[in-house]
């Protein structure tokens, strides 16, 4: 019978069915950090229990890590005693750790990808949302909550129901300026913060299978943020090139072997779904959010709608039919798991180059990975950065939920490349996150407001003749 | 573990009003800056409660201490949306919450909350509102969450409520912590993992 990638993979890793009618699914890849993870090594600890699959886990450390001073001790105790935390019980467990002297430490769904520790066809989970992102490879991975993660290190297994598929279908060919970003903040949009309660999206169509991996992985990553646990794209030869060579990749004869195992695993052309939606990729413009989650977003040049909510108007200090663009910016971030990976580092550096960075606004790029930040220095975009008024930072998550030291204060309006702008998720409680592409990051940097990155280039060029 | 069966809370009820209340609002990130959970419910709705007391018109009523004993929470649509952190559901399970009435829930908080053995039941947005209305303006009013006939009874009025069936069954038997059952047969846990390629070897 036809069936789905999230179909095939479900079956491969289904234990058995348990009496609470939930089935039993093995997880081939469990990633931990230094936030969800130590009540969970302590649950484990008092239940006596000892980790059933140690090298099946993968720790890193991404939340809380400063970005300016990484020498240990860290400056701030209770990041220190977090780091700590998770290198002791590492050590007790025999679970690899790729720490901050490992030269691999980053966002954890930005390394897994980059050492191959991510395939197709693997249950993955991790104790974060965004966890959705390890989907572009066509993986089934989602996000877990502390005692699940006990339960993950205890047996590899989670108690679990079984999604819904919904195919989400991006037709046609997106204009210039228009990103990964805006794709998947348009389909957020149409399908509300909770429409994917209860379905695993399955994105595909021309717009997504031109897309790089790096852009499959911003539009899975932010699938949560449209109630969807579980995002992928099923594997095709951008995917297996992507993988080659890896470190944790197979190799030699047995990645001729891995790409057919995966080839198989894709969705088949007659398959079922439980919903369709389709999409024209030509109706999408650079989009920026004006509210408090994800879905409240517009076209930059779009007027704030008429039933916008109340409270998200007056959290955010706009008002109904007021445009985005033209607002002014009082910092501008550019990293995160959405979109802090070296191609969008090498976009927004594009943009840059040349300019410099509004007098009142500040500006930092927090490279997603230590790999992506080296790679970027390789090819000289720190300097570019720099150049232009950037701090150019360590790897981490940084501002995108400031559990470090980069927060905003006070009402600070931040355009970021970020995937939330919950009130106060940037870490001021009053504080306004306006997400969008890094692209119109650099762009609304460089302007000290927001501006249409289509315009932007355009300047650009003129003043470049 | 124990087996803890749960059938019924009852108790008086704290009302959160709003659609789409998210996890960095229930538990805002800088109060996630510890190794333990211990203390999570001091800080719980706290940057909502600022914003409350700022607008002086009406406080937050996490912060009332009129509904400082309750055990039920009411709140609306797609609660605990956003962040998966299950610092959320302690926070809210070590105020003394032992049940979630609510029109609906984000997956990840719904399960957090299932493992910690705090339902999360659903009601129609009508039955909601008037829960919300009841707690509200009868703050000392008794309300019953019931798993066995499946209704939630407030005040002269019962109503239905909505649970899937494998978390009522969780809570029924006393299996929402979940690791016990993950953790017997765990022979045939060896057999899946043995037949994925990834892992036997390409």
């Amino acid at each position: 019978m036809p069936s789905t990638l999230f179909q095939k993979v479900w079956d491969a890793h289904s234990v058995r069915r348990l009496p609470t009618g939930q089935t039993q699914l093995f997880i081939g890849l469990h990633l931990i950090h230094e936030v969800t993870s130590p009540q969970a090594f302590d649950m484990l600890r008092a239940r006596g229990d000892r980790v059933a699959f140690p090298e099946r886990t993968i720790g890193t450390v991404d939340h809380i890590v400063p970005t300016k001073n990484q020498r240990r001790p860290f400056i701030d105790l209770k990041a220190e005693e977090m780091l700590s935390s998770l290198e002791r019980n590492c050590r007790e467990y025999g679970v690899q750790l790729l720490d901050l002297q490992s030269g691999q430490q980053g966002i954890v769904h930005v390394i897994g990808p980059e050492l191959g520790l991510t395939q197709p066809g693997m249950t993955i989970a991790c104790g974060d949302s965004h966890t959705s992102t390890h989907g572009a490879f066509g993986a089934i991975a989602f996000g877990i909550g502390t005692s699940q993660v006990r339960d993950v290190l205890a047996s590899q297994c989670l108690a679990i129901e079984p999604l819904k598929v919904r195919r989400i279908e991006v037709r046609g060919r997106p204009g210039a300026g228009v990103y990964a970003k805006d794709v998947i903040l348009t389909i957020i949009r149409r399908l509300g913060v909770n429409g994917g309660v209860g379905y695993a999206y399955e994105y595909g169509g021309e717009t997504i299978d031109r897309m790089s991996m790096d852009e499959r992985m911003t539009i899975c990553n932010m699938s949560i943020e449209g109630g969807a646990r579980v995002g992928y794209v099923n594997p095709d030869q951008k995917t297996y090139d992507y993988l080659q060579a890896r470190r944790f990749a197979p190799h030699g004869d047995a990645f001729e072997r891995a790409v057919r195992w995966w080839s198989s695993l894709a969705s088949d052309p007659d398959a079922a779904y439980d919903d369709r939606v389709v999409i024209d990729a030509a109706e999408i413009k650079p989009t920026v959010t004006w509210g408090i989650n994800p879905g409240e977003s517009v076209s930059v040049d779009e007027a704030i709608p008429a039933d916008a909510d109340s409270e998200a108007l007056a959290f955010m200090g706009v008002a109904r039919g007021q445009r985005v663009s033209g607002t002014p910016i009082d910092v501008a971030f550019i990293g995160s798991c959405t979109n802090g990976r070296l191609s969008d580092l090498r976009e927004a550096a594009r943009l840059v180059r040349g300019h410099h960075v509004a007098s009142h606004v500040k500006a930092l790029v927090v490279p997603g990975s230590q790999s992506v930040r080296a790679a970027a220095e390789r090819e000289g975009l720190d300097r570019v950065f720099t150049d232009a008024g950037f701090e150019w930072r360590g790897a981490g998550c940084s501002m995108c939920l400031a559990m470090n030291d980069d927060r905003l204060e006070g009402t600070q309006v931040c355009a970021s490349s970020s995937n939330r702008n919950f009130k106060g998720r940037q870490g001021s409680p009053t504080g306004r996150t306006l997400l969008m592409s890094p692209a119109m990051v650099a762009a609304a940097a460089i302007a000290g407001e927001i501006v249409d990155v289509r315009q932007f280039s355009a300047t650009e060029a003129v003043v470049g003749r | 573990m124990a087996v803890e069966r749960i059938q019924r809370v009852s108790g008086t009820a704290l009302p959160v009003r709003g659609d789409n209340i998210d996890t960095d609002r229930i538990i805002p990130a800088r109060f996630l800056r510890s190794v333990s959970f211990e203390g999570l419910e001091t800080h719980l709705f706290e940057d909502d409660c600022r914003e409350a007391a700022a607008r002086e018109s009406n406080s937050h009523p996490a912060a009332n201490p009129i509904f400082a004993p309750a055990t039920v929470m009411i709140v609306n649509r797609n609660f605990g949306c956003g962040s998966s952190r299950e610092h959320a559901p302690q926070a809210i399970r070590r105020r003394g919450i032992r049940a979630i009435v609510g029109e609906s829930y984000s997956e990840i908080f719904f399960g957090n909350a299932t493992a910690l053995g705090m339902p999360c039941v659903s009601a129609a947005p009508d039955v909601v509102s008037a829960l919300l209305d009841l707690a509200e303006t009868m703050p000392s009013t008794e309300f019953v969450v019931d798993l066995q006939s499946m209704t939630v009874t407030a005040g002269d009025s019962t109503r239905p409520i909505a649970l899937p069936a494998p978390a009522r069954d969780a809570f029924l038997t006393g299996t929402w912590d979940a690791t016990g059952l993950l953790l017997s047969d765990f022979d045939e846990v060896y057999a899946v993992a043995e037949r994925l390629p990834y892992i036997s070897g390409w």
